[in-house]
C-alpha cells in the first residue's frame, strides 16, 4: 500500500464545506468574504463567525481547514490582509495559503506557529524559487503552478524538501497563475489585486438574432448559434482571430481532469491533490469530492483509479490533462 | 533626481543579425541611459543571439550606457535553472530578476527586479530592497496611487514602462506554435514571423491582444508620454521604452524631448503616431481604469 494522497477540497460556502467534509475531504480551503482571496465573488466565502462554525464541524470529523489569503495586498492598505492572517491564527485554522512576499514575511514574523502554504498564485515553478520560500518563510507546502508536466514535477520534488500540492480537477488557468493581467486589461479588475478574473459585473450577453455574443468589458469573447449554450466569457477560454483564423487560441472551454494520472502523480512525490471550484454549489462539490475520495483510496491500495463518472458536470463537456501532459504546450 | 530613459529587453524573436544591429544602433545613436539585454520570454530563442551578446554589451558600455542583463520570467526546467544560476553567478554583471528564483540568487548584492515579479506593496518592496534590489521596474497594472505609495516608501530606484506593448501574461504553452497548429517542443520558431507579436482580434475583428510565443501582450502600445511629469512628481525617475520594430532611436528622442520640456504631450503623440502609423495607445492602468483605455 502506498501513501494516501491528501484531498484538498473547495468550500465557497458553509454548505459546500459540509458537503466536502461529509464526502471524504482531508482538508477544505476557503476564504474570507473580501478582496483578500482569489475567489472574491458575490455570495461566496466566509464571515469570521461562519469560519468558526466551519472549523468546529470540520475538526469534529478530522478534516483540516485551510484559509486562502492569496491576493497581493494593496499599497497603503495592508490591514485587511494582516487581519485575515491574525484572525486565522486566533480562530485556529490549520494553515494559511499565501502568495505575497510581504504578507508571508508578516505571517512568519507575527505568527510563526501558524502553518504556511505557498499559494499557486506565487507561481513558484522551480527549485530555487521554492527553496527561497521554504528558507525565508518556512512554508511547509507549495501548491504548484499549472504549468509543469508530471516528469517535471517528479524532478522538482527531487530537488526540494517541502510538500507539494497539485490541481487535479476543475477550472484550468492556462497562464502562469498570479502573473496574468488579461482580465484587468479588459475590465480594470485584477485577479492579483481584486481577487476576480473575468468578473460577472463586466460580462454581457447580446442577442443579435442570428447569434448570441458573450462580452467581457467591451470585447467579444465568443459567439454562439441561437440553439447553442452560451458559455461564460472567461477571457482565456474565448475564441479569437489570429492569422485570419478563428479559434480557441489560448484554450478550449475545458476543465482539468487528471484523475487517470493519480498513480503517476503519487509516484512523482506529490503529497496532496487540490480540487478547484469554490464558486461551485454543494451538489457539485459532493459529487467531485466523493469521486476523488474513491480514486485516491484506490491508488493508495495499489489499484487503478476507477472511472469517476464526472463527465456530465465538467465545463463544456470536455476535459484535459492540461500541462501534466507535455503535448498540451 | 534627473529622469532616466531606459530601453527594456527585446521581447520578440528577432533574427540574430537584426538583434545585434538594433543594439549597435542604440549604442551609437539613442539617447537612453540604460539598456537591458537578454531573454525574458522564451529560453529557446537565446542561443541564436547569444554569440553576439558580449559584443553588444561592450558596444553599449563603450557608448556610456548602463547595461543590465535581463533574465527569464518563467523557469520550468533544469536547463533554464542552470542558465539562470550561471548568469546570476557572474559578479561582473548587473542582473535584472524576472522570477523569484533570480531574486533569491541575486540576494546580497546590488541587482534589479523586473516587471514580472509581483511587487504590489510596500512590504514586498522593502523585503527585496533589504536584500540588495536597487532598481525595480514595477508591474504594469499598478495605478498612480500605488506608484506614489511605493515611491514614498523606498530607497530603490523605481522604473515604469512608458512605451510599448504591455506584457500581460506568461504561460507554459506557446500560443504562437498553437496558432500554427504546432507544439512548443517542435515550434519551428514561427514567432520570428511576427517581430512585434502576432495580432489577436476578437470575432468582431476588433484588435485586442498580441501573442509573442509563450507571452501574451496588449495590442495597444502603452504611451505614458503625457504622464511623465506626474510620474516624476510621484518619485518615479526611470522610464522604460520597450523595443519594437518602429524606429526606437526616434521614439527615445520623443520621450527625451518631453523630459526636457521641448515637446508637449500632444506634440509627442503626434510624432509617435507619425512614426508608427495606425496603432492604438493605452495608459489606462496608470489612471486606475482598464489597461486598454487611453484616458
Amino acid at each position: 500500500m502506498s501513501k494516501v494522497l491528501e484531498l484538498v477540497c473547495p468550500a465557497g460556502t458553509p454548505a459546500s464545506l459540509h458537503a466536502a467534509v461529509e464526502n471524504g475531504a482531508d482538508a477544505v480551503y476557503l476564504g474570507f468574504r473580501d478582496e483578500t482571496n482569489a475567489r472574491n465573488f458575490p455570495g461566496l466565502n466566509f464571515s469570521r463567525n461562519e469560519l468558526e462554525q466551519g472549523l468546529d464541524f470540520a475538526h469534529a470529523q478530522d478534516c483540516q481547514v485551510f484559509l486562502a489569503v492569496n491576493t497581493f495586498p494593496e499599497t497603503g492598505n495592508p490591514g485587511p490582509w494582516r487581519k485575515a492572517v491574525d484572525d486565522a491564527a486566533a480562530l485556529g485554522v490549520d494553515c494559511v495559503i499565501l502568495a505575497d512576499i510581504g504578507l508571508l514575511d508578516y505571517a512568519a514574523t507575527h505568527h510563526p506557529a501558524l502553518r504556511r502554504h505557498l499559494s499557486v498564485q506565487a507561481s513558484a515553478s522551480n527549485p530555487d524559487s521554492i527553496n527561497f520560500y521554504v528558507d525565508a518563510f518556512d512554508v511547509k507546502r507549495v501548491v504548484l503552478p499549472r504549468v509543469l508536466s508530471v516528469p517535471e514535477i517528479k524532478t522538482l520534488n527531487a530537488h526540494i524538501n517541502v510538500e507539494t500540492e497539485v490541481f487535479v480537477f476543475g477550472g484550468l488557468c492556462v497562464m502562469a497563475e498570479g502573473r496574468c493581467q488579461l482580465s484587468s486589461y479588459a475590465t480594470g479588475q485584477s485577479p492579483n489585486i481584486n481577487g476576480v478574473c473575468s468578473p460577472a459585473s463586466h460580462v454581457r450577453y447580446e442577442d443579435e438574432g442570428d447569434r448570441m455574443v458573450s462580452k467581457l468589458g467591451d470585447f467579444t469573447i465568443n459567439a454562439f448559434a441561437p440553439n447553442e449554450a452560451a458559455g461564460y466569457p472567461t477571457l482565456c477560454k474565448g475564441r479569437f482571430v489570429a492569422d485570419g483564423k478563428a479559434s480557441y487560441l489560448f484554450e478550449e472551454p475545458t476543465s482539468l481532469n487528471a484523475a487517470s494520472m493519480l498513480p503517476e502523480l503519487s509516484a512523482a512525490g506529490v503529497t496532496a491533490l487540490k480540487i478547484e471550484g469554490r464558486q461551485r454549489g454543494r451538489a457539485y462539490v459532493a459529487q467531485v469530492v466523493a469521486a476523488f475520495r474513491r480514486a485516491a483510496d484506490a491508488v493508495a491500495a495499489g489499484e487503478t483509479p476507477p472511472a469517476l463518472g464526472l463527465e456530465a458536470i465538467t465545463e463544456g463537456q470536455a476535459k484535459t490533462s492540461g500541462a501534466y501532459d507535455k503535448t498540451w504546450r | 533626481m534627473n529622469a532616466k530613459l531606459t530601453l527594456g529587453p527585446v521581447l520578440f524573436n528577432w533574427k540574430p543579425d537584426r538583434w545585434r544591429d538594433f543594439y549597435y544602433r542604440i549604442a551609437d545613436e539613442a539617447d537612453v541611459d540604460t539598456v537591458y539585454v537578454g531573454e525574458a520570454v522564451c529560453s529557446k530563442r537565446a542561443p541564436f543571439y547569444a554569440p553576439h551578446m558580449v559584443d553588444v554589451i561592450e558596444r553599449l558600455q563603450g557608448a556610456g550606457k548602463e547595461v543590465i542583463v535581463s533574465t527569464l520570467a518563467l523557469i520550468m526546467n533544469g536547463r533554464e535553472m542552470n542558465e539562470l544560476r550561471d548568469t546570476a553567478g557572474d559578479a561582473d554583471l548587473m542582473v535584472e530578476a524576472n522570477d523569484v528564483s533570480a531574486c533569491a540568487l541575486l540576494a546580497g548584492r546590488p541587482h534589479a527586479i523586473g516587471p514580472y515579479v509581483n511587487i504590489y506593496n510596500e512590504g514586498t518592496l522593502k523585503y527585496f530592497t533589504e536584500r540588495g534590489a536597487t532598481r525595480v521596474c514595477l508591474p504594469v497594472e499598478l495605478n498612480r496611487t500605488a506608484l506614489a505609495a511605493l515611491a514614498a516608501d523606498t530607497t530603490a530606484e523605481l522604473e515604469v514602462q512608458v512605451f510599448g506593448r504591455l506584457p500581460l501574461a506568461i504561460s507554459a504553452r506557446c500560443y504562437h506554435a498553437r496558432a500554427h497548429m504546432l507544439h512548443k517542443d517542435n515550434c519551428q520558431f514561427v514567432c520570428e514571423q511576427d517581430p512585434d507579436g502576432l495580432e489577436v482580434d476578437t470575432l468582431d475583428h476588433e484588435p485586442f491582444l498580441a501573442v509573442n510565443g509563450v507571452q501574451t501582450m496588449s495590442y495597444s502600445y502603452q504611451n505614458l508620454s503625457a504622464e511623465l511629469a506626474e510620474l516624476q512628481n510621484l518619485g518615479i525617475h526611470h522610464f522604460r521604452l520597450s523595443p519594437h520594430t518602429v524606429d526606437m532611436v526616434a521614439v527615445a528622442e520623443v520621450y527625451r524631448h518631453i523630459l526636457d520640456r521641448a515637446l508637449t504631450s500632444d506634440e509627442a503623440d503626434e510624432k509617435l503616431t507619425a512614426l508608427m502609423g495606425d496603432v492604438a495607445f493605452s495608459n489606462g492602468y496608470f489612471h486606475g481604469a482598464k489597461g486598454v483605455d487611453f484616458v
